[in-house]
């Protein structure tokens, strides 16, 4: 027995450095792989001459994210962008997991809600958006608002499928101990629907930066898609590229966090027990 | 009166009598079990043997309190069995160990569920994961064990709450034929030291003999008893002893009640 215990911890280090280096490997490789990239097109701008209103050099865009950023408009901006994200997302994601837990618990909440959510779902949130700035101002909350709705249904239909997903086994093991409904949903429903909601939070994380700029978009003051109008109406396409880039930056950023957490708080998720 | 309260003291820790079982699935009534009584004796060893589909599982939903019965009752230590009982413990074909909690964790789920006294069943439940051999594993997740030690813990996961019963349906049935072995002699020497009753359901005469005091033999679906078995051999026993020529004439009658059960 006592083997047993070496065998399972002493070449999981081994495996760790390992996947370390790869993921170091991998980071550099991709590193080179843009950096030639940026080259070829920098170099076939200049050498066909063509115009910055048509496609900017990437010098030309490393310039203007360096000035935005400099400037500290850009970081404003993303603040601005980064709060509605993040507040819409968060609201958007609790809201979908207690409706989600409510309707699994609740069969009449399922056939009752469950319609209008997916119709809710099929409306396009730039169609609703103007509804939004009209109700709700062109200040912050009306983005959230649009974040929010953007993020609700990924999170929803997971926590669902979650719940829905557990080994009959493991429902009769609480039930023979005298478990109650919420026993089980406590002991065993939502530990095993936790993958699936982080897999719908991952969703929803790259939905809600999407919303964001869709509602800043329609009316905003402040924020990155007001940015990338502004830069539009000036045909100054150095600048655009230089918000997109920061806006693609955010996003795997956010992504990656959430990842991370999946990975902590689902470490057992995939491995092979019965 | 007297006589009630000598009834109260003498009853079965199980008494299954006349315990019929019909589902009602769409394509008509399908009838699981007809008939089936017996008794189980406080600290009594039996295994329930028969075909595949003789409702064997049926039986320990019943026993569980998992399902009611269509005719006849069930009863635990003279109580009538009517919904799950914390006197039952439940070991499954399966461990059903849950993969984000520790083994230790994992054992103690009875005491989470059923809101048991957290210090007197923990100190039970780290001696029992000892006598189980499982004395080290405690803070490991259930992917890092054996097929063999997570079947193990979910033994434990069942006695750690202390119930008169244990109720084990075909736990070995996913293990090699050698750790197969090994569980039972383990089994065995868990049923010894707890004085448990227990009911265990096998699809494996050799494993029945081996561990039982009695071996109920059910027919294809219905589910019936076909015949009931005594194994008086001393304990412990060795698996080496079934092949001694009491242990193996019983063998030989229980596979040829089988048949019958079988065809039947």
């Amino acid at each position: 027995m006592a083997d047993i215990t070496t065998t399972s911890t002493q070449p999981a280090q081994p495996v760790a450095v390992s996947r370390w280096r790869s993921g170091a490997g991998r980071v550099l490789e991709g590193l080179i792989s843009f950096a030639v990239l940026m080259l070829l097109i920098e170099g076939g701008i200049r050498l066909f001459n063509v115009e910055p209103y048509i496609f900017p050099a990437p010098s030309a865009i490393a310039m203007a994210l360096y000035s935005g950023i400099a400037s500290g408009l850009y970081l404003k901006a993303l603040a601005v962008t980064l709060t509605e994200i993040l507040g819409g997302f968060a609201i958007g994601s609790v809201c979908g997991i207690l409706l989600g837990i409510a309707m699994v618990q609740i069969p009449v909440l399922d056939r009752f809600v469950y319609p209008y959510v997916v119709a809710l779902q099929t409306v396009p949130k730039v169609a609703i958006a103007p509804l939004m700035i009209v109700w709700f101002g062109f200040g912050i909350s009306s983005k959230i608002i649009i974040v929010a709705l953007t993020c609700l249904f990924p999170s929803l239909v997971n926590t669902i499928a979650g719940l829905r997903a557990v080994d009959s086994d493991r429902i009769a093991l609480i039930k023979a101990m005298c478990g109650s409904r919420a026993q089980l949903l406590r002991y065993v429903q939502l530990p095993n629907a936790l993958p699936y909601i982080m897999a719908g939070l991952n969703t929803g994380i790259v939905l809600a930066v999407i919303g964001a700029i869709v509602g800043e978009f329609v009316g905003a003051k402040t924020g990155v898609g007001v940015l990338i109008l502004q830069a539009n109406f000036g045909l100054d396409l150095a600048s655009m590229f230089a918000v997109l880039v920061l806006l693609g930056i955010t996003g795997v950023i956010l992504s990656f966090i959430l990842r991370q957490v999946e990975i902590r708080l689902c470490f057992w998720s995939g491995k092979a027990t019965k | 009166m007297t006589m009630a309260a000598t009834a109260a003291v003498q009853s079965p820790a199980l008494a299954v009598s006349g315990v019929g079982l019909t589902y009602h699935t769409s394509s008509g009534p399908v009838e699981a079990l007809r008939g089936i009584s017996f008794d189980v004796r406080d600290a009594e060893f039996v295994s329930v043997v028969g075909p595949s589909g003789c409702g064997k599982s049926s039986l320990l939903k019943l026993i569980l309190g998992l399902e009611r019965a269509t005719r006849g009752s069930l009863a635990a230590s003279g109580r009538e069995i009517t919904g799950p009982s914390r006197g039952v413990g439940a070991v499954f074909q399966a461990p059903v160990l849950l993969p984000w909690r520790t083994i230790e964790e994992n054992v103690l789920l009875p005491m989470d569920v059923m809101k048991l006294d957290r210090r007197e069943t923990t100190e039970r439940a780290h001696a029992l994961l000892r006598m189980a051999g499982l004395g080290d594993f405690g803070r490991k997740y259930p992917y890092e064990l054996s097929g063999g030690m997570q079947h193990r813990a979910s033994i434990v996961r069942a006695l750690v709450h202390d119930p008169k019963l244990l109720i084990m349906d075909e736990p070995f049935a996913a293990l090699d034929a050698i750790t197969r072995e090994q569980m039972a002699a383990e089994l065995q020497r868990i049923w010894m030291e707890s004085g448990k009753t227990v009911v265990f359901i096998t699809h494996s005469i050799s494993e029945a003999v081996f561990l039982s005091d009695r071996i109920v033999v059910m027919s294809a679906r219905p589910g019936r008893i076909m015949e009931v078995f005594d194994n008086p051999a001393p304990r412990p026993r060795r698996f080496t002893d079934l092949s001694s020529p009491a242990l193996a004439e019983l063998t030989t009658e229980i596979r040829r009640s089988l048949d019958l059960a079988s065809a039947a």
